[in-house]
């Protein structure tokens, strides 16, 4: 804290926040230099969202002071923050689909006479905004028509588009971006950062952090633990300093050997095409296999498995235990024992509003049925308490709504709903994306338990590391097509190359 | 012992008041006014009245509260009353006995709520303007037999069912009681009621569980057409003939009675329990306001300010627990 120079913009002291007896903050410190990135670093739940909404005049701080470009600041609203020059990009995506990326960039704030929006005055400045960031997007396109890559790039448009930023926040930015649109992030933070702008930079993107940012703090809990200079620290100790113990590996071994390459796959796929997502695909798995996926956005992996899963039609042939198998639905693909879990768990995974237990026993309703459909609510209750146990998801109880769990708990519970209906093959999409680092090592701990129980595993992922140091095998996909399928000793550069296509 | 057994009965009833502390609380205001300003109100003969004029707005909102639960509306059970009332009449005037008559009239509310279904979930249209041009539609063929002038209704059965009493009360009632205990446990104990839940709670997540949403939906839509037909078989019954206007905007009530019970309009979110007692509320007030004889203009505006108002209580008092 003593590098706290002249040049410290915003001043965070003793901040708490309180939501009824509950602390989200406790006793915050945080300084934050001008021209500098400063990373914020904690699991979920750790209190860095309610701390930048503190900052965005989104909620108020219980107790405690903000000092801001020398001033006191307290912000009423997110207008009032704005004006002050503080400006913030959400992870959520707050864009309207059916309107212009213009219109969107500049809204509330469009050129206008009395109260007619001049349509030209409002393209110009949209299209100046976006030249000036150097982004690909053409500003008179619907949002909607647009990738969720190209929508985040819109989001940060918008947040940058205010008069004089002094202090942007960019709260995980690049979750949903590519290679390419991450590079162009961090050439406009690079400039921002030239131009004597402070950045608050939130991620859980531990090679990213170390790449950008120029100090980093952790809090825990809801309370400060250090601040470093990205030079004198190590990602290990960033993590054990997170998560308040040492985690030795990141990825837990193996618990039994991977199956022989001569045993008969449990799941092939051949020839499996649909048109413009993925083409020719070809590939088997094993029992207790767990078979990584890899590929850039784009790549078509996604849609691929929503078409194993039967959500879309494909062509080509699928064999489950050497069967034919023909997946028209998801009814079907249960019935033979496929689960899957998806990338978008509040969209496809979840009802938010319903209990814990309701979305654990929600795609095994057969299981409870008793004569005439009734429920057995008593089994019921067991097994949603017995895997809410076994995944150590941590709720108040079984009946608490799932939507006021955090995210690592979410994708756990739904983790538990697939796992009761007794998966064989099991595809994972993402299955820690906006999971905290110790959830994210209890998830890796469940998937290795799995395949040690027999399950074939199907992980899908855009963290290089996450499927290079789980997968057993890996299969890289490009455009569509699947450009490699890797032993699972394969080096990073060898999986880039064949992601983006280098090789041929 | 005794003390494991007061907890678990204890807590069934404070999960309920704390679920319909709100409108409950409305209830025992609505009747206290009502029985201070006229002591006739709060007789056994008044009420036992009340219940016999919810009957026919109950039974609709057992079916809407089904439909809305799912996110859907149900705009055209108005007209599915009149067509099972007049239905009832034609087959009666054709000759049909006690029996075939009330079966074809379950089967003609059953067949109207499987168009709604199928258009709805088969052809993804939305279901607020399906049901308004089968509204219509329905509405316009009640008329087609009599060329828009009512039909009497004499068989004494059908009669006696609006009129007749069964062991100290009025048969009307018992039909209200069974067909709310059925409604209540196909929803709240049974894996169908289940799949209710879930698919108007998040479609997409109930899809990739495996619940076959279509078909949920399509069920879901017969029962509101065949509680509408039975609601529509009670009125007919009451009125002697099937009347071409007959119920003519009881949609609307029925609406308010899920969703002043609790229903959510977004999904999801919604019981029986909340629904009787909602339209128990509606039928109070049009008693208590008629007995006391407020011109029936008011009355609309009345009826109106108080959905409002418990609506209102009953988002912030959601949002208070968030």
């Amino acid at each position: 804290m003593s590098a706290a120079t002249s040049d410290v913009i915003l001043k965070i002291n003793n901040i708490s926040k309180l939501f009824g007896p509950v602390a989200a903050l406790k006793n915050m410190h945080l300084a934050v230099r001008a021209g500098r990135v400063h990373t914020l670093l904690g699991e979920n739940g750790a209190g860095k969202s309610t701390l930048m909404k503190i900052l965005a005049g989104v909620y108020h701080a219980t107790t405690g002071e903000v000092e801001f470009c020398g001033a006191p600041y307290k912000p009423e609203n997110p207008q009032e923050a704005a004006a002050r020059g503080l400006t913030i990009v959400f992870q959520e995506l707050s864009l309207c689909n059916n309107m212009t990326v213009a219109e969107n960039i500049l809204a509330t704030r469009e050129p206008s006479v009395y109260g007619f929006i001049n349509d030209q005055a409002l393209e110009r400045r949209a299209a100046e905004i976006v030249r000036d960031l150097g982004l690909p997007i053409d500003v008179t396109e619907k949002v909607g028509n647009l990738s969720m890559a190209q929508r985040q790039l819109v989001e940060i448009a918008k947040g940058l588009s205010i008069a004089d930023p002094r202090l942007v926040i960019l709260d995980e930015p690049t979750s949903s971006l590519t290679e390419a649109e991450t590079d162009i992030l961090f050439s406009i933070i690079d400039r921002l950062k030239a131009k004597g702008v402070a950045i608050i930079y939130i991620s859980h993107r531990m090679e990213e952090i170390m790449r950008l940012s120029d100090d980093i703090t952790v809090i825990r809990d809801g309370e400060y633990i250090a601040t470093r200079q990205r030079e004198e620290v190590t990602i290990d100790e960033l993590i054990a300093m997170m998560v308040g113990r040492q985690m030795n590996e990141i990825y837990p071994p193996r618990l039994s050997p991977a199956p022989p390459e001569s045993e008969a796959p449990i799941l092939s796929v051949e020839g499996f095409s649909r048109d413009g997502e993925f083409e020719n695909v070809s590939f088997e798995v094993r029992k207790g296999e767990i078979l990584g996926f890899f590929g850039l956005i784009g790549s078509g992996r996604s849609e691929m498995m929503n078409a194993l899963f039967g959500m879309k039609a494909a062509s080509g042939t699928v064999r489950v235990d050497g069967e034919p198998a023909i997946i028209t639905s998801p009814v079907d693909a249960i019935a033979r024992r496929i689960a899957f879990v998806t990338e978008n768990r509040k969209e496809e995974g979840l009802v938010l509003a319903h209990s814990v237990e309701w979305n654990i026993s929600m795609a095994a309703l057969g299981r409870f049925a008793a004569a005439l459909g009734f429920m057995r609510k008593r089994e019921e209750r067991k097994s949603a308490t017995d895997e809410v146990g076994r995944l150590t998801i941590k709720t108040a109880s079984v009946e608490t709504p799932v939507g006021s769990l955090s995210g690592g708990n979410q994708q756990k519970t739904v983790l538990a709903k697939w796992l009761l209906t007794q998966p064989r093959i099991l595809i994972l999409d993402e299955p820690t994306r906006g999971v905290d680092v110790g959830a994210k090592f209890e998830i890796y701990k469940i998937i290795r338990q799995l395949a040690a129980e027999g399950t074939a595993i199907l992980l899908v992922s855009s963290e290089l590391p996450e499927v290079l140091g789980m997968s057993d095998r890996l299969v890289v996909m490009h455009e569509g097509r699947l450009s490699a399928t890797l032993p699972g000793g394969a080096t990073p550069e060898t999986v880039m190359a064949h992601a983006t296509g280098i090789t041929s | 012992m005794s003390d494991e057994k007061h907890a678990t009965t204890q807590k069934p009833y404070a999960k309920l008041l704390r679920q319909y502390g709100g409108i409950l609380v409305s209830l025992i205001v609505l009747c206290v006014i009502f029985s201070v300003m006229n002591p006739r109100f709060m007789t056994v003969a008044n009420l036992m009245n009340v219940l016999q004029q919810i009957a026919v707005i109950a039974i609709a909102a057992f079916g809407m509260t089904w439909v809305i639960l799912l996110g859907e509306i149900d705009l055209s059970i108005g007209s599915i009353i009149a067509v099972a009332g007049m239905a009832a009449a034609q087959a009666f005037l054709a000759g049909f006995g006690f029996m075939p008559t009330l079966v074809l009239t379950l089967l003609a509310g059953a067949a109207m709520g499987l168009a709604n279904g199928v258009l709805t979930a088969k052809l993804g249209l939305p279901s607020f303007i399906v049901t308004v041009a089968t509204m219509g539609i329905f509405r316009g063929l009640v008329s087609l037999p009599t060329n828009g002038a009512p039909a009497m209704i004499e068989d004494p059965t059908w009669i006696a069912i609006g009129a007749e009493s069964f062991v100290g009360l009025p048969i009307i009632i018992w039909i209200v009681v069974v067909l709310f205990i059925f409604n209540h446990v196909l929803l709240s104990k049974t894996t169908f009621g289940r799949r209710a839940y879930l698919t108007g709670g998040n479609r997409e997540a109930a899809v990739y569980s495996g619940i076959k949403v279509d078909r949920v939906k399509i069920t879901i839509f017969m029962i509101s057409g065949i509680m509408a037909a039975i609601s529509g078989i009670l009125l007919s019954s009451r009125l002697y003939s099937a009347q071409t206007n007959a119920g003519t905007s009881y949609e609307l009530d029925a609406i308010a009675a899920a969703v002043l019970g609790g229903t959510s309009l977004s999904g999801g979110v919604g019981t029986m329990i909340g629904t009787i007692i909602g339209a128990l509320i509606i039928g109070i007030m049009n008693n208590g306001m008629n007995m006391l004889s407020v011109p029936y203009f008011y009355q609309l505006i009345v009826k109106g300010l108080v959905i409002l108002l418990a609506v209102w209580l009953d988002v912030r008092s959601k949002r208070a627990k968030q």
